[in-house]
């Protein structure tokens, strides 16, 4: 069985590194002038990938690209498939998470700067698909602790924990407990032990909840996620970039893209930060506005439309 | 998808922390104490309510109302008041777990044949008498019925304390799933599957031993 899966695993890397070069035969022929093509955008079932979807589609409308919206596909198994069946064209994707998706094994060890997982995403993936411009923009695991716990503590870093993980008890998804960029790297990169892991959510209302409620102590929160600032969390940075890097990427099929998409999506990713995604994200998430109408603010206000 | 992780025997250590017999313990562990607690509080009511045939309505409608409550969504609710921990976990059991007998009582002790009840009285019991000595052992059949159903249920229903961060055999599904372990996801619904299958056969054996034999041959 591994003799099989590692000839698939070769064969497949040899179909990949073929079509991943930069003079695909097939993309100059939507590339034609005069005609923008036509774009399916698809997204992931959260609330974050239907707001960068929505920001794609209309960034790309602006192009006079004919834009079909098929967003809330749902979780990353799903729409990938989608992606390689050609129900979809295009998606706003996660290097890192992308990465260790398609690595066997998860992503592999060492690599964790937003450059490095961007060189080893390239070469994994799929047939007929690319990636183009990343932004600067993460959403990403970070460890979060209470403004009281950081200010009892005196915690600013991971490296902080070390003398008083032993006291402290931990919450994050079950998939912590096993994946090195969980508990296996906090021990090995920065000797963090904690008393008790509680697997929860990953970074979803059960974990801020008990965050907020003083179940746990350390939390698992997505960077991005604006329960961060609402409730004045303190994230811990990550020195040792530990934590994949989980950068905004557009993942589009190579048969879908041209210059005139290319121009547009990267235009978008030039202007995405970590910061003001969070404050359009938290627009649709606690002040509940419609995705299209903070899609379009984030364009306006970027001067992108 | 295979049955590796079900068939590997590190897996079945005995005593080691995440290994499945310890899972299974666990598991067993929350079955038994929320079926203990929904029989303390729907055993004497369902009793009471078919005993003296006052408040029908109220334990046919809490019952129905009771088991309309999804279980995931109701532990939800209480770790948001409650917080993290066993208690939130228990209450949602047992919710689950006081319909089937309440109703159960309820109903067993309906069916009796009057005339045995009259007969009991006729012969000078007293009421506490006539319902331990010949209703209880006659609604046993049935209400025994209800509490199994319960244990199914429970049994089945208990995978939910892994999603709030406690063990059982739902850290299986859940810790598969989330690190795609399909696996792991079908070592878990097996587990689940024959673990309930086996709760059923020992409360049968118990049914058998505690049913009056006088009863066996109509019920």
């Amino acid at each position: 069985m591994k003799r099989i899966t590692a000839v698939l695993a070769t064969v497949l890397a040899l179909t990949l590194s073929a079509c991943g070069t930069d003079s695909d035969p097939l993309a100059g022929e939507s590339a034609a002038p005069g005609k923008p093509g036509a774009v399916t955008v698809g997204s992931a079932n959260f609330a974050e990938s239907e707001l960068l979807a929505e920001i794609y589609s209309q960034a790309l409308e602006a192009d006079k690209i004919t834009v079909t919206r098929k967003f809330n596909i749902g979780a990353r198994e799903l729409y990938l498939k989608a992606l390689q069946d050609g129900s979809i064209d295009l998606l706003p994707e996660y290097n890192g998470a992308l990465l260790s998706a398609l690595s066997t094994g998860g992503a592999p060890q060492g690599v964790s700067s937003p450059d490095a997982v961007l060189t080893a995403l390239k070469k994994v993936l799929p047939a007929g698909t690319e990636v183009l411009e990343q932004s600067s923009a993460e959403d990403k695991d970070t460890l979060t602790v209470t403004a009281e716990t950081a200010a009892k503590h005196n915690l600013k870093t991971i490296e902080d924990l070390k003398p008083v993980a032993g006291q402290l008890t931990i919450g994050a998804g079950p998939e912590w407990a096993e994946r090195y960029q969980g508990l296996k790297g906090l021990k090995e990169v920065y000797g963090v032990e904690f008393k008790e892991f509680k697997p929860l959510d990953a970074g979803g209302p059960l974990t801020v909840n008990a965050l907020k409620g003083g179940d746990i102590d350390v939390a698992n929160i997505f960077s991005t996620d604006s329960s961060i600032v609402t409730n004045k969390f303190v994230v811990l940075e990550d020195p040792k970039d530990l934590y994949l890097a989980e950068n905004i990427i557009p993942l589009i099929r190579t048969t879908a893209n041209n210059p005139t998409v290319t121009a547009a999506l990267n235009a978008v990713s030039a202007k995405l930060t970590t910061e003001n995604l969070t404050r359009y994200l938290a627009q649709v998430q606690v002040d509940k506005k419609d995705v299209k109408t903070v899609a379009k603010a984030f364009l306006t206000e970027n001067g992108l439309i | 998808m295979n049955f590796t992780y079900l068939l590997d025997p590190a897996h079945w250590e005995f005593g080691a922390a995440g290994g499945i017999p310890q899972l299974i313990l666990s598991h067993l562990g929350y079955t038994v104490l929320a079926l203990l607690i929904g029989a303390v509080i729907a055993l004497p009511v369902g009793l009471y309510i078919g005993h003296t045939g006052r408040g029908s309505f109220l334990a046919i409608n809490a019952g129905n109302a009771g088991r309309s409550l999804p279980t995931l969504g109701l532990l939800m609710l209480m770790v948001t008041l409650l917080g993290l921990g066993l208690l939130p976990v228990l209450i949602a059991l047992t919710v689950l777990v006081v319909p089937p007998i309440l109703t159960s009582a309820y109903a067993g002790m309906r069916s009796l044949d009057q005339r045995v009840i009259d007969a009991a009285r006729g012969m000078g019991m007293r009421p506490w008498q006539v319902l331990t000595r010949v209703e209880l052992p006659m609604a046993l059949p049935v209400l025994f019925g209800g509490f199994r159903s319960a244990a199914l249920q429970v049994v089945a229903t208990a995978t939910v304390a892994a999603s709030v961060g406690l063990g059982g055999l739902g850290r299986l599904l859940i810790d598969g799933l989330a690190v795609n372990d399909y696996s792991r996801v079908l070592a878990g619904a097996i587990v689940v599957a024959v673990l309930a299958v086996l709760v059923d056969l020992f409360l049968a054996s118990i049914q058998r031993w505690i049913v009056s034999p006088g009863l066996k041959g109509t019920s």
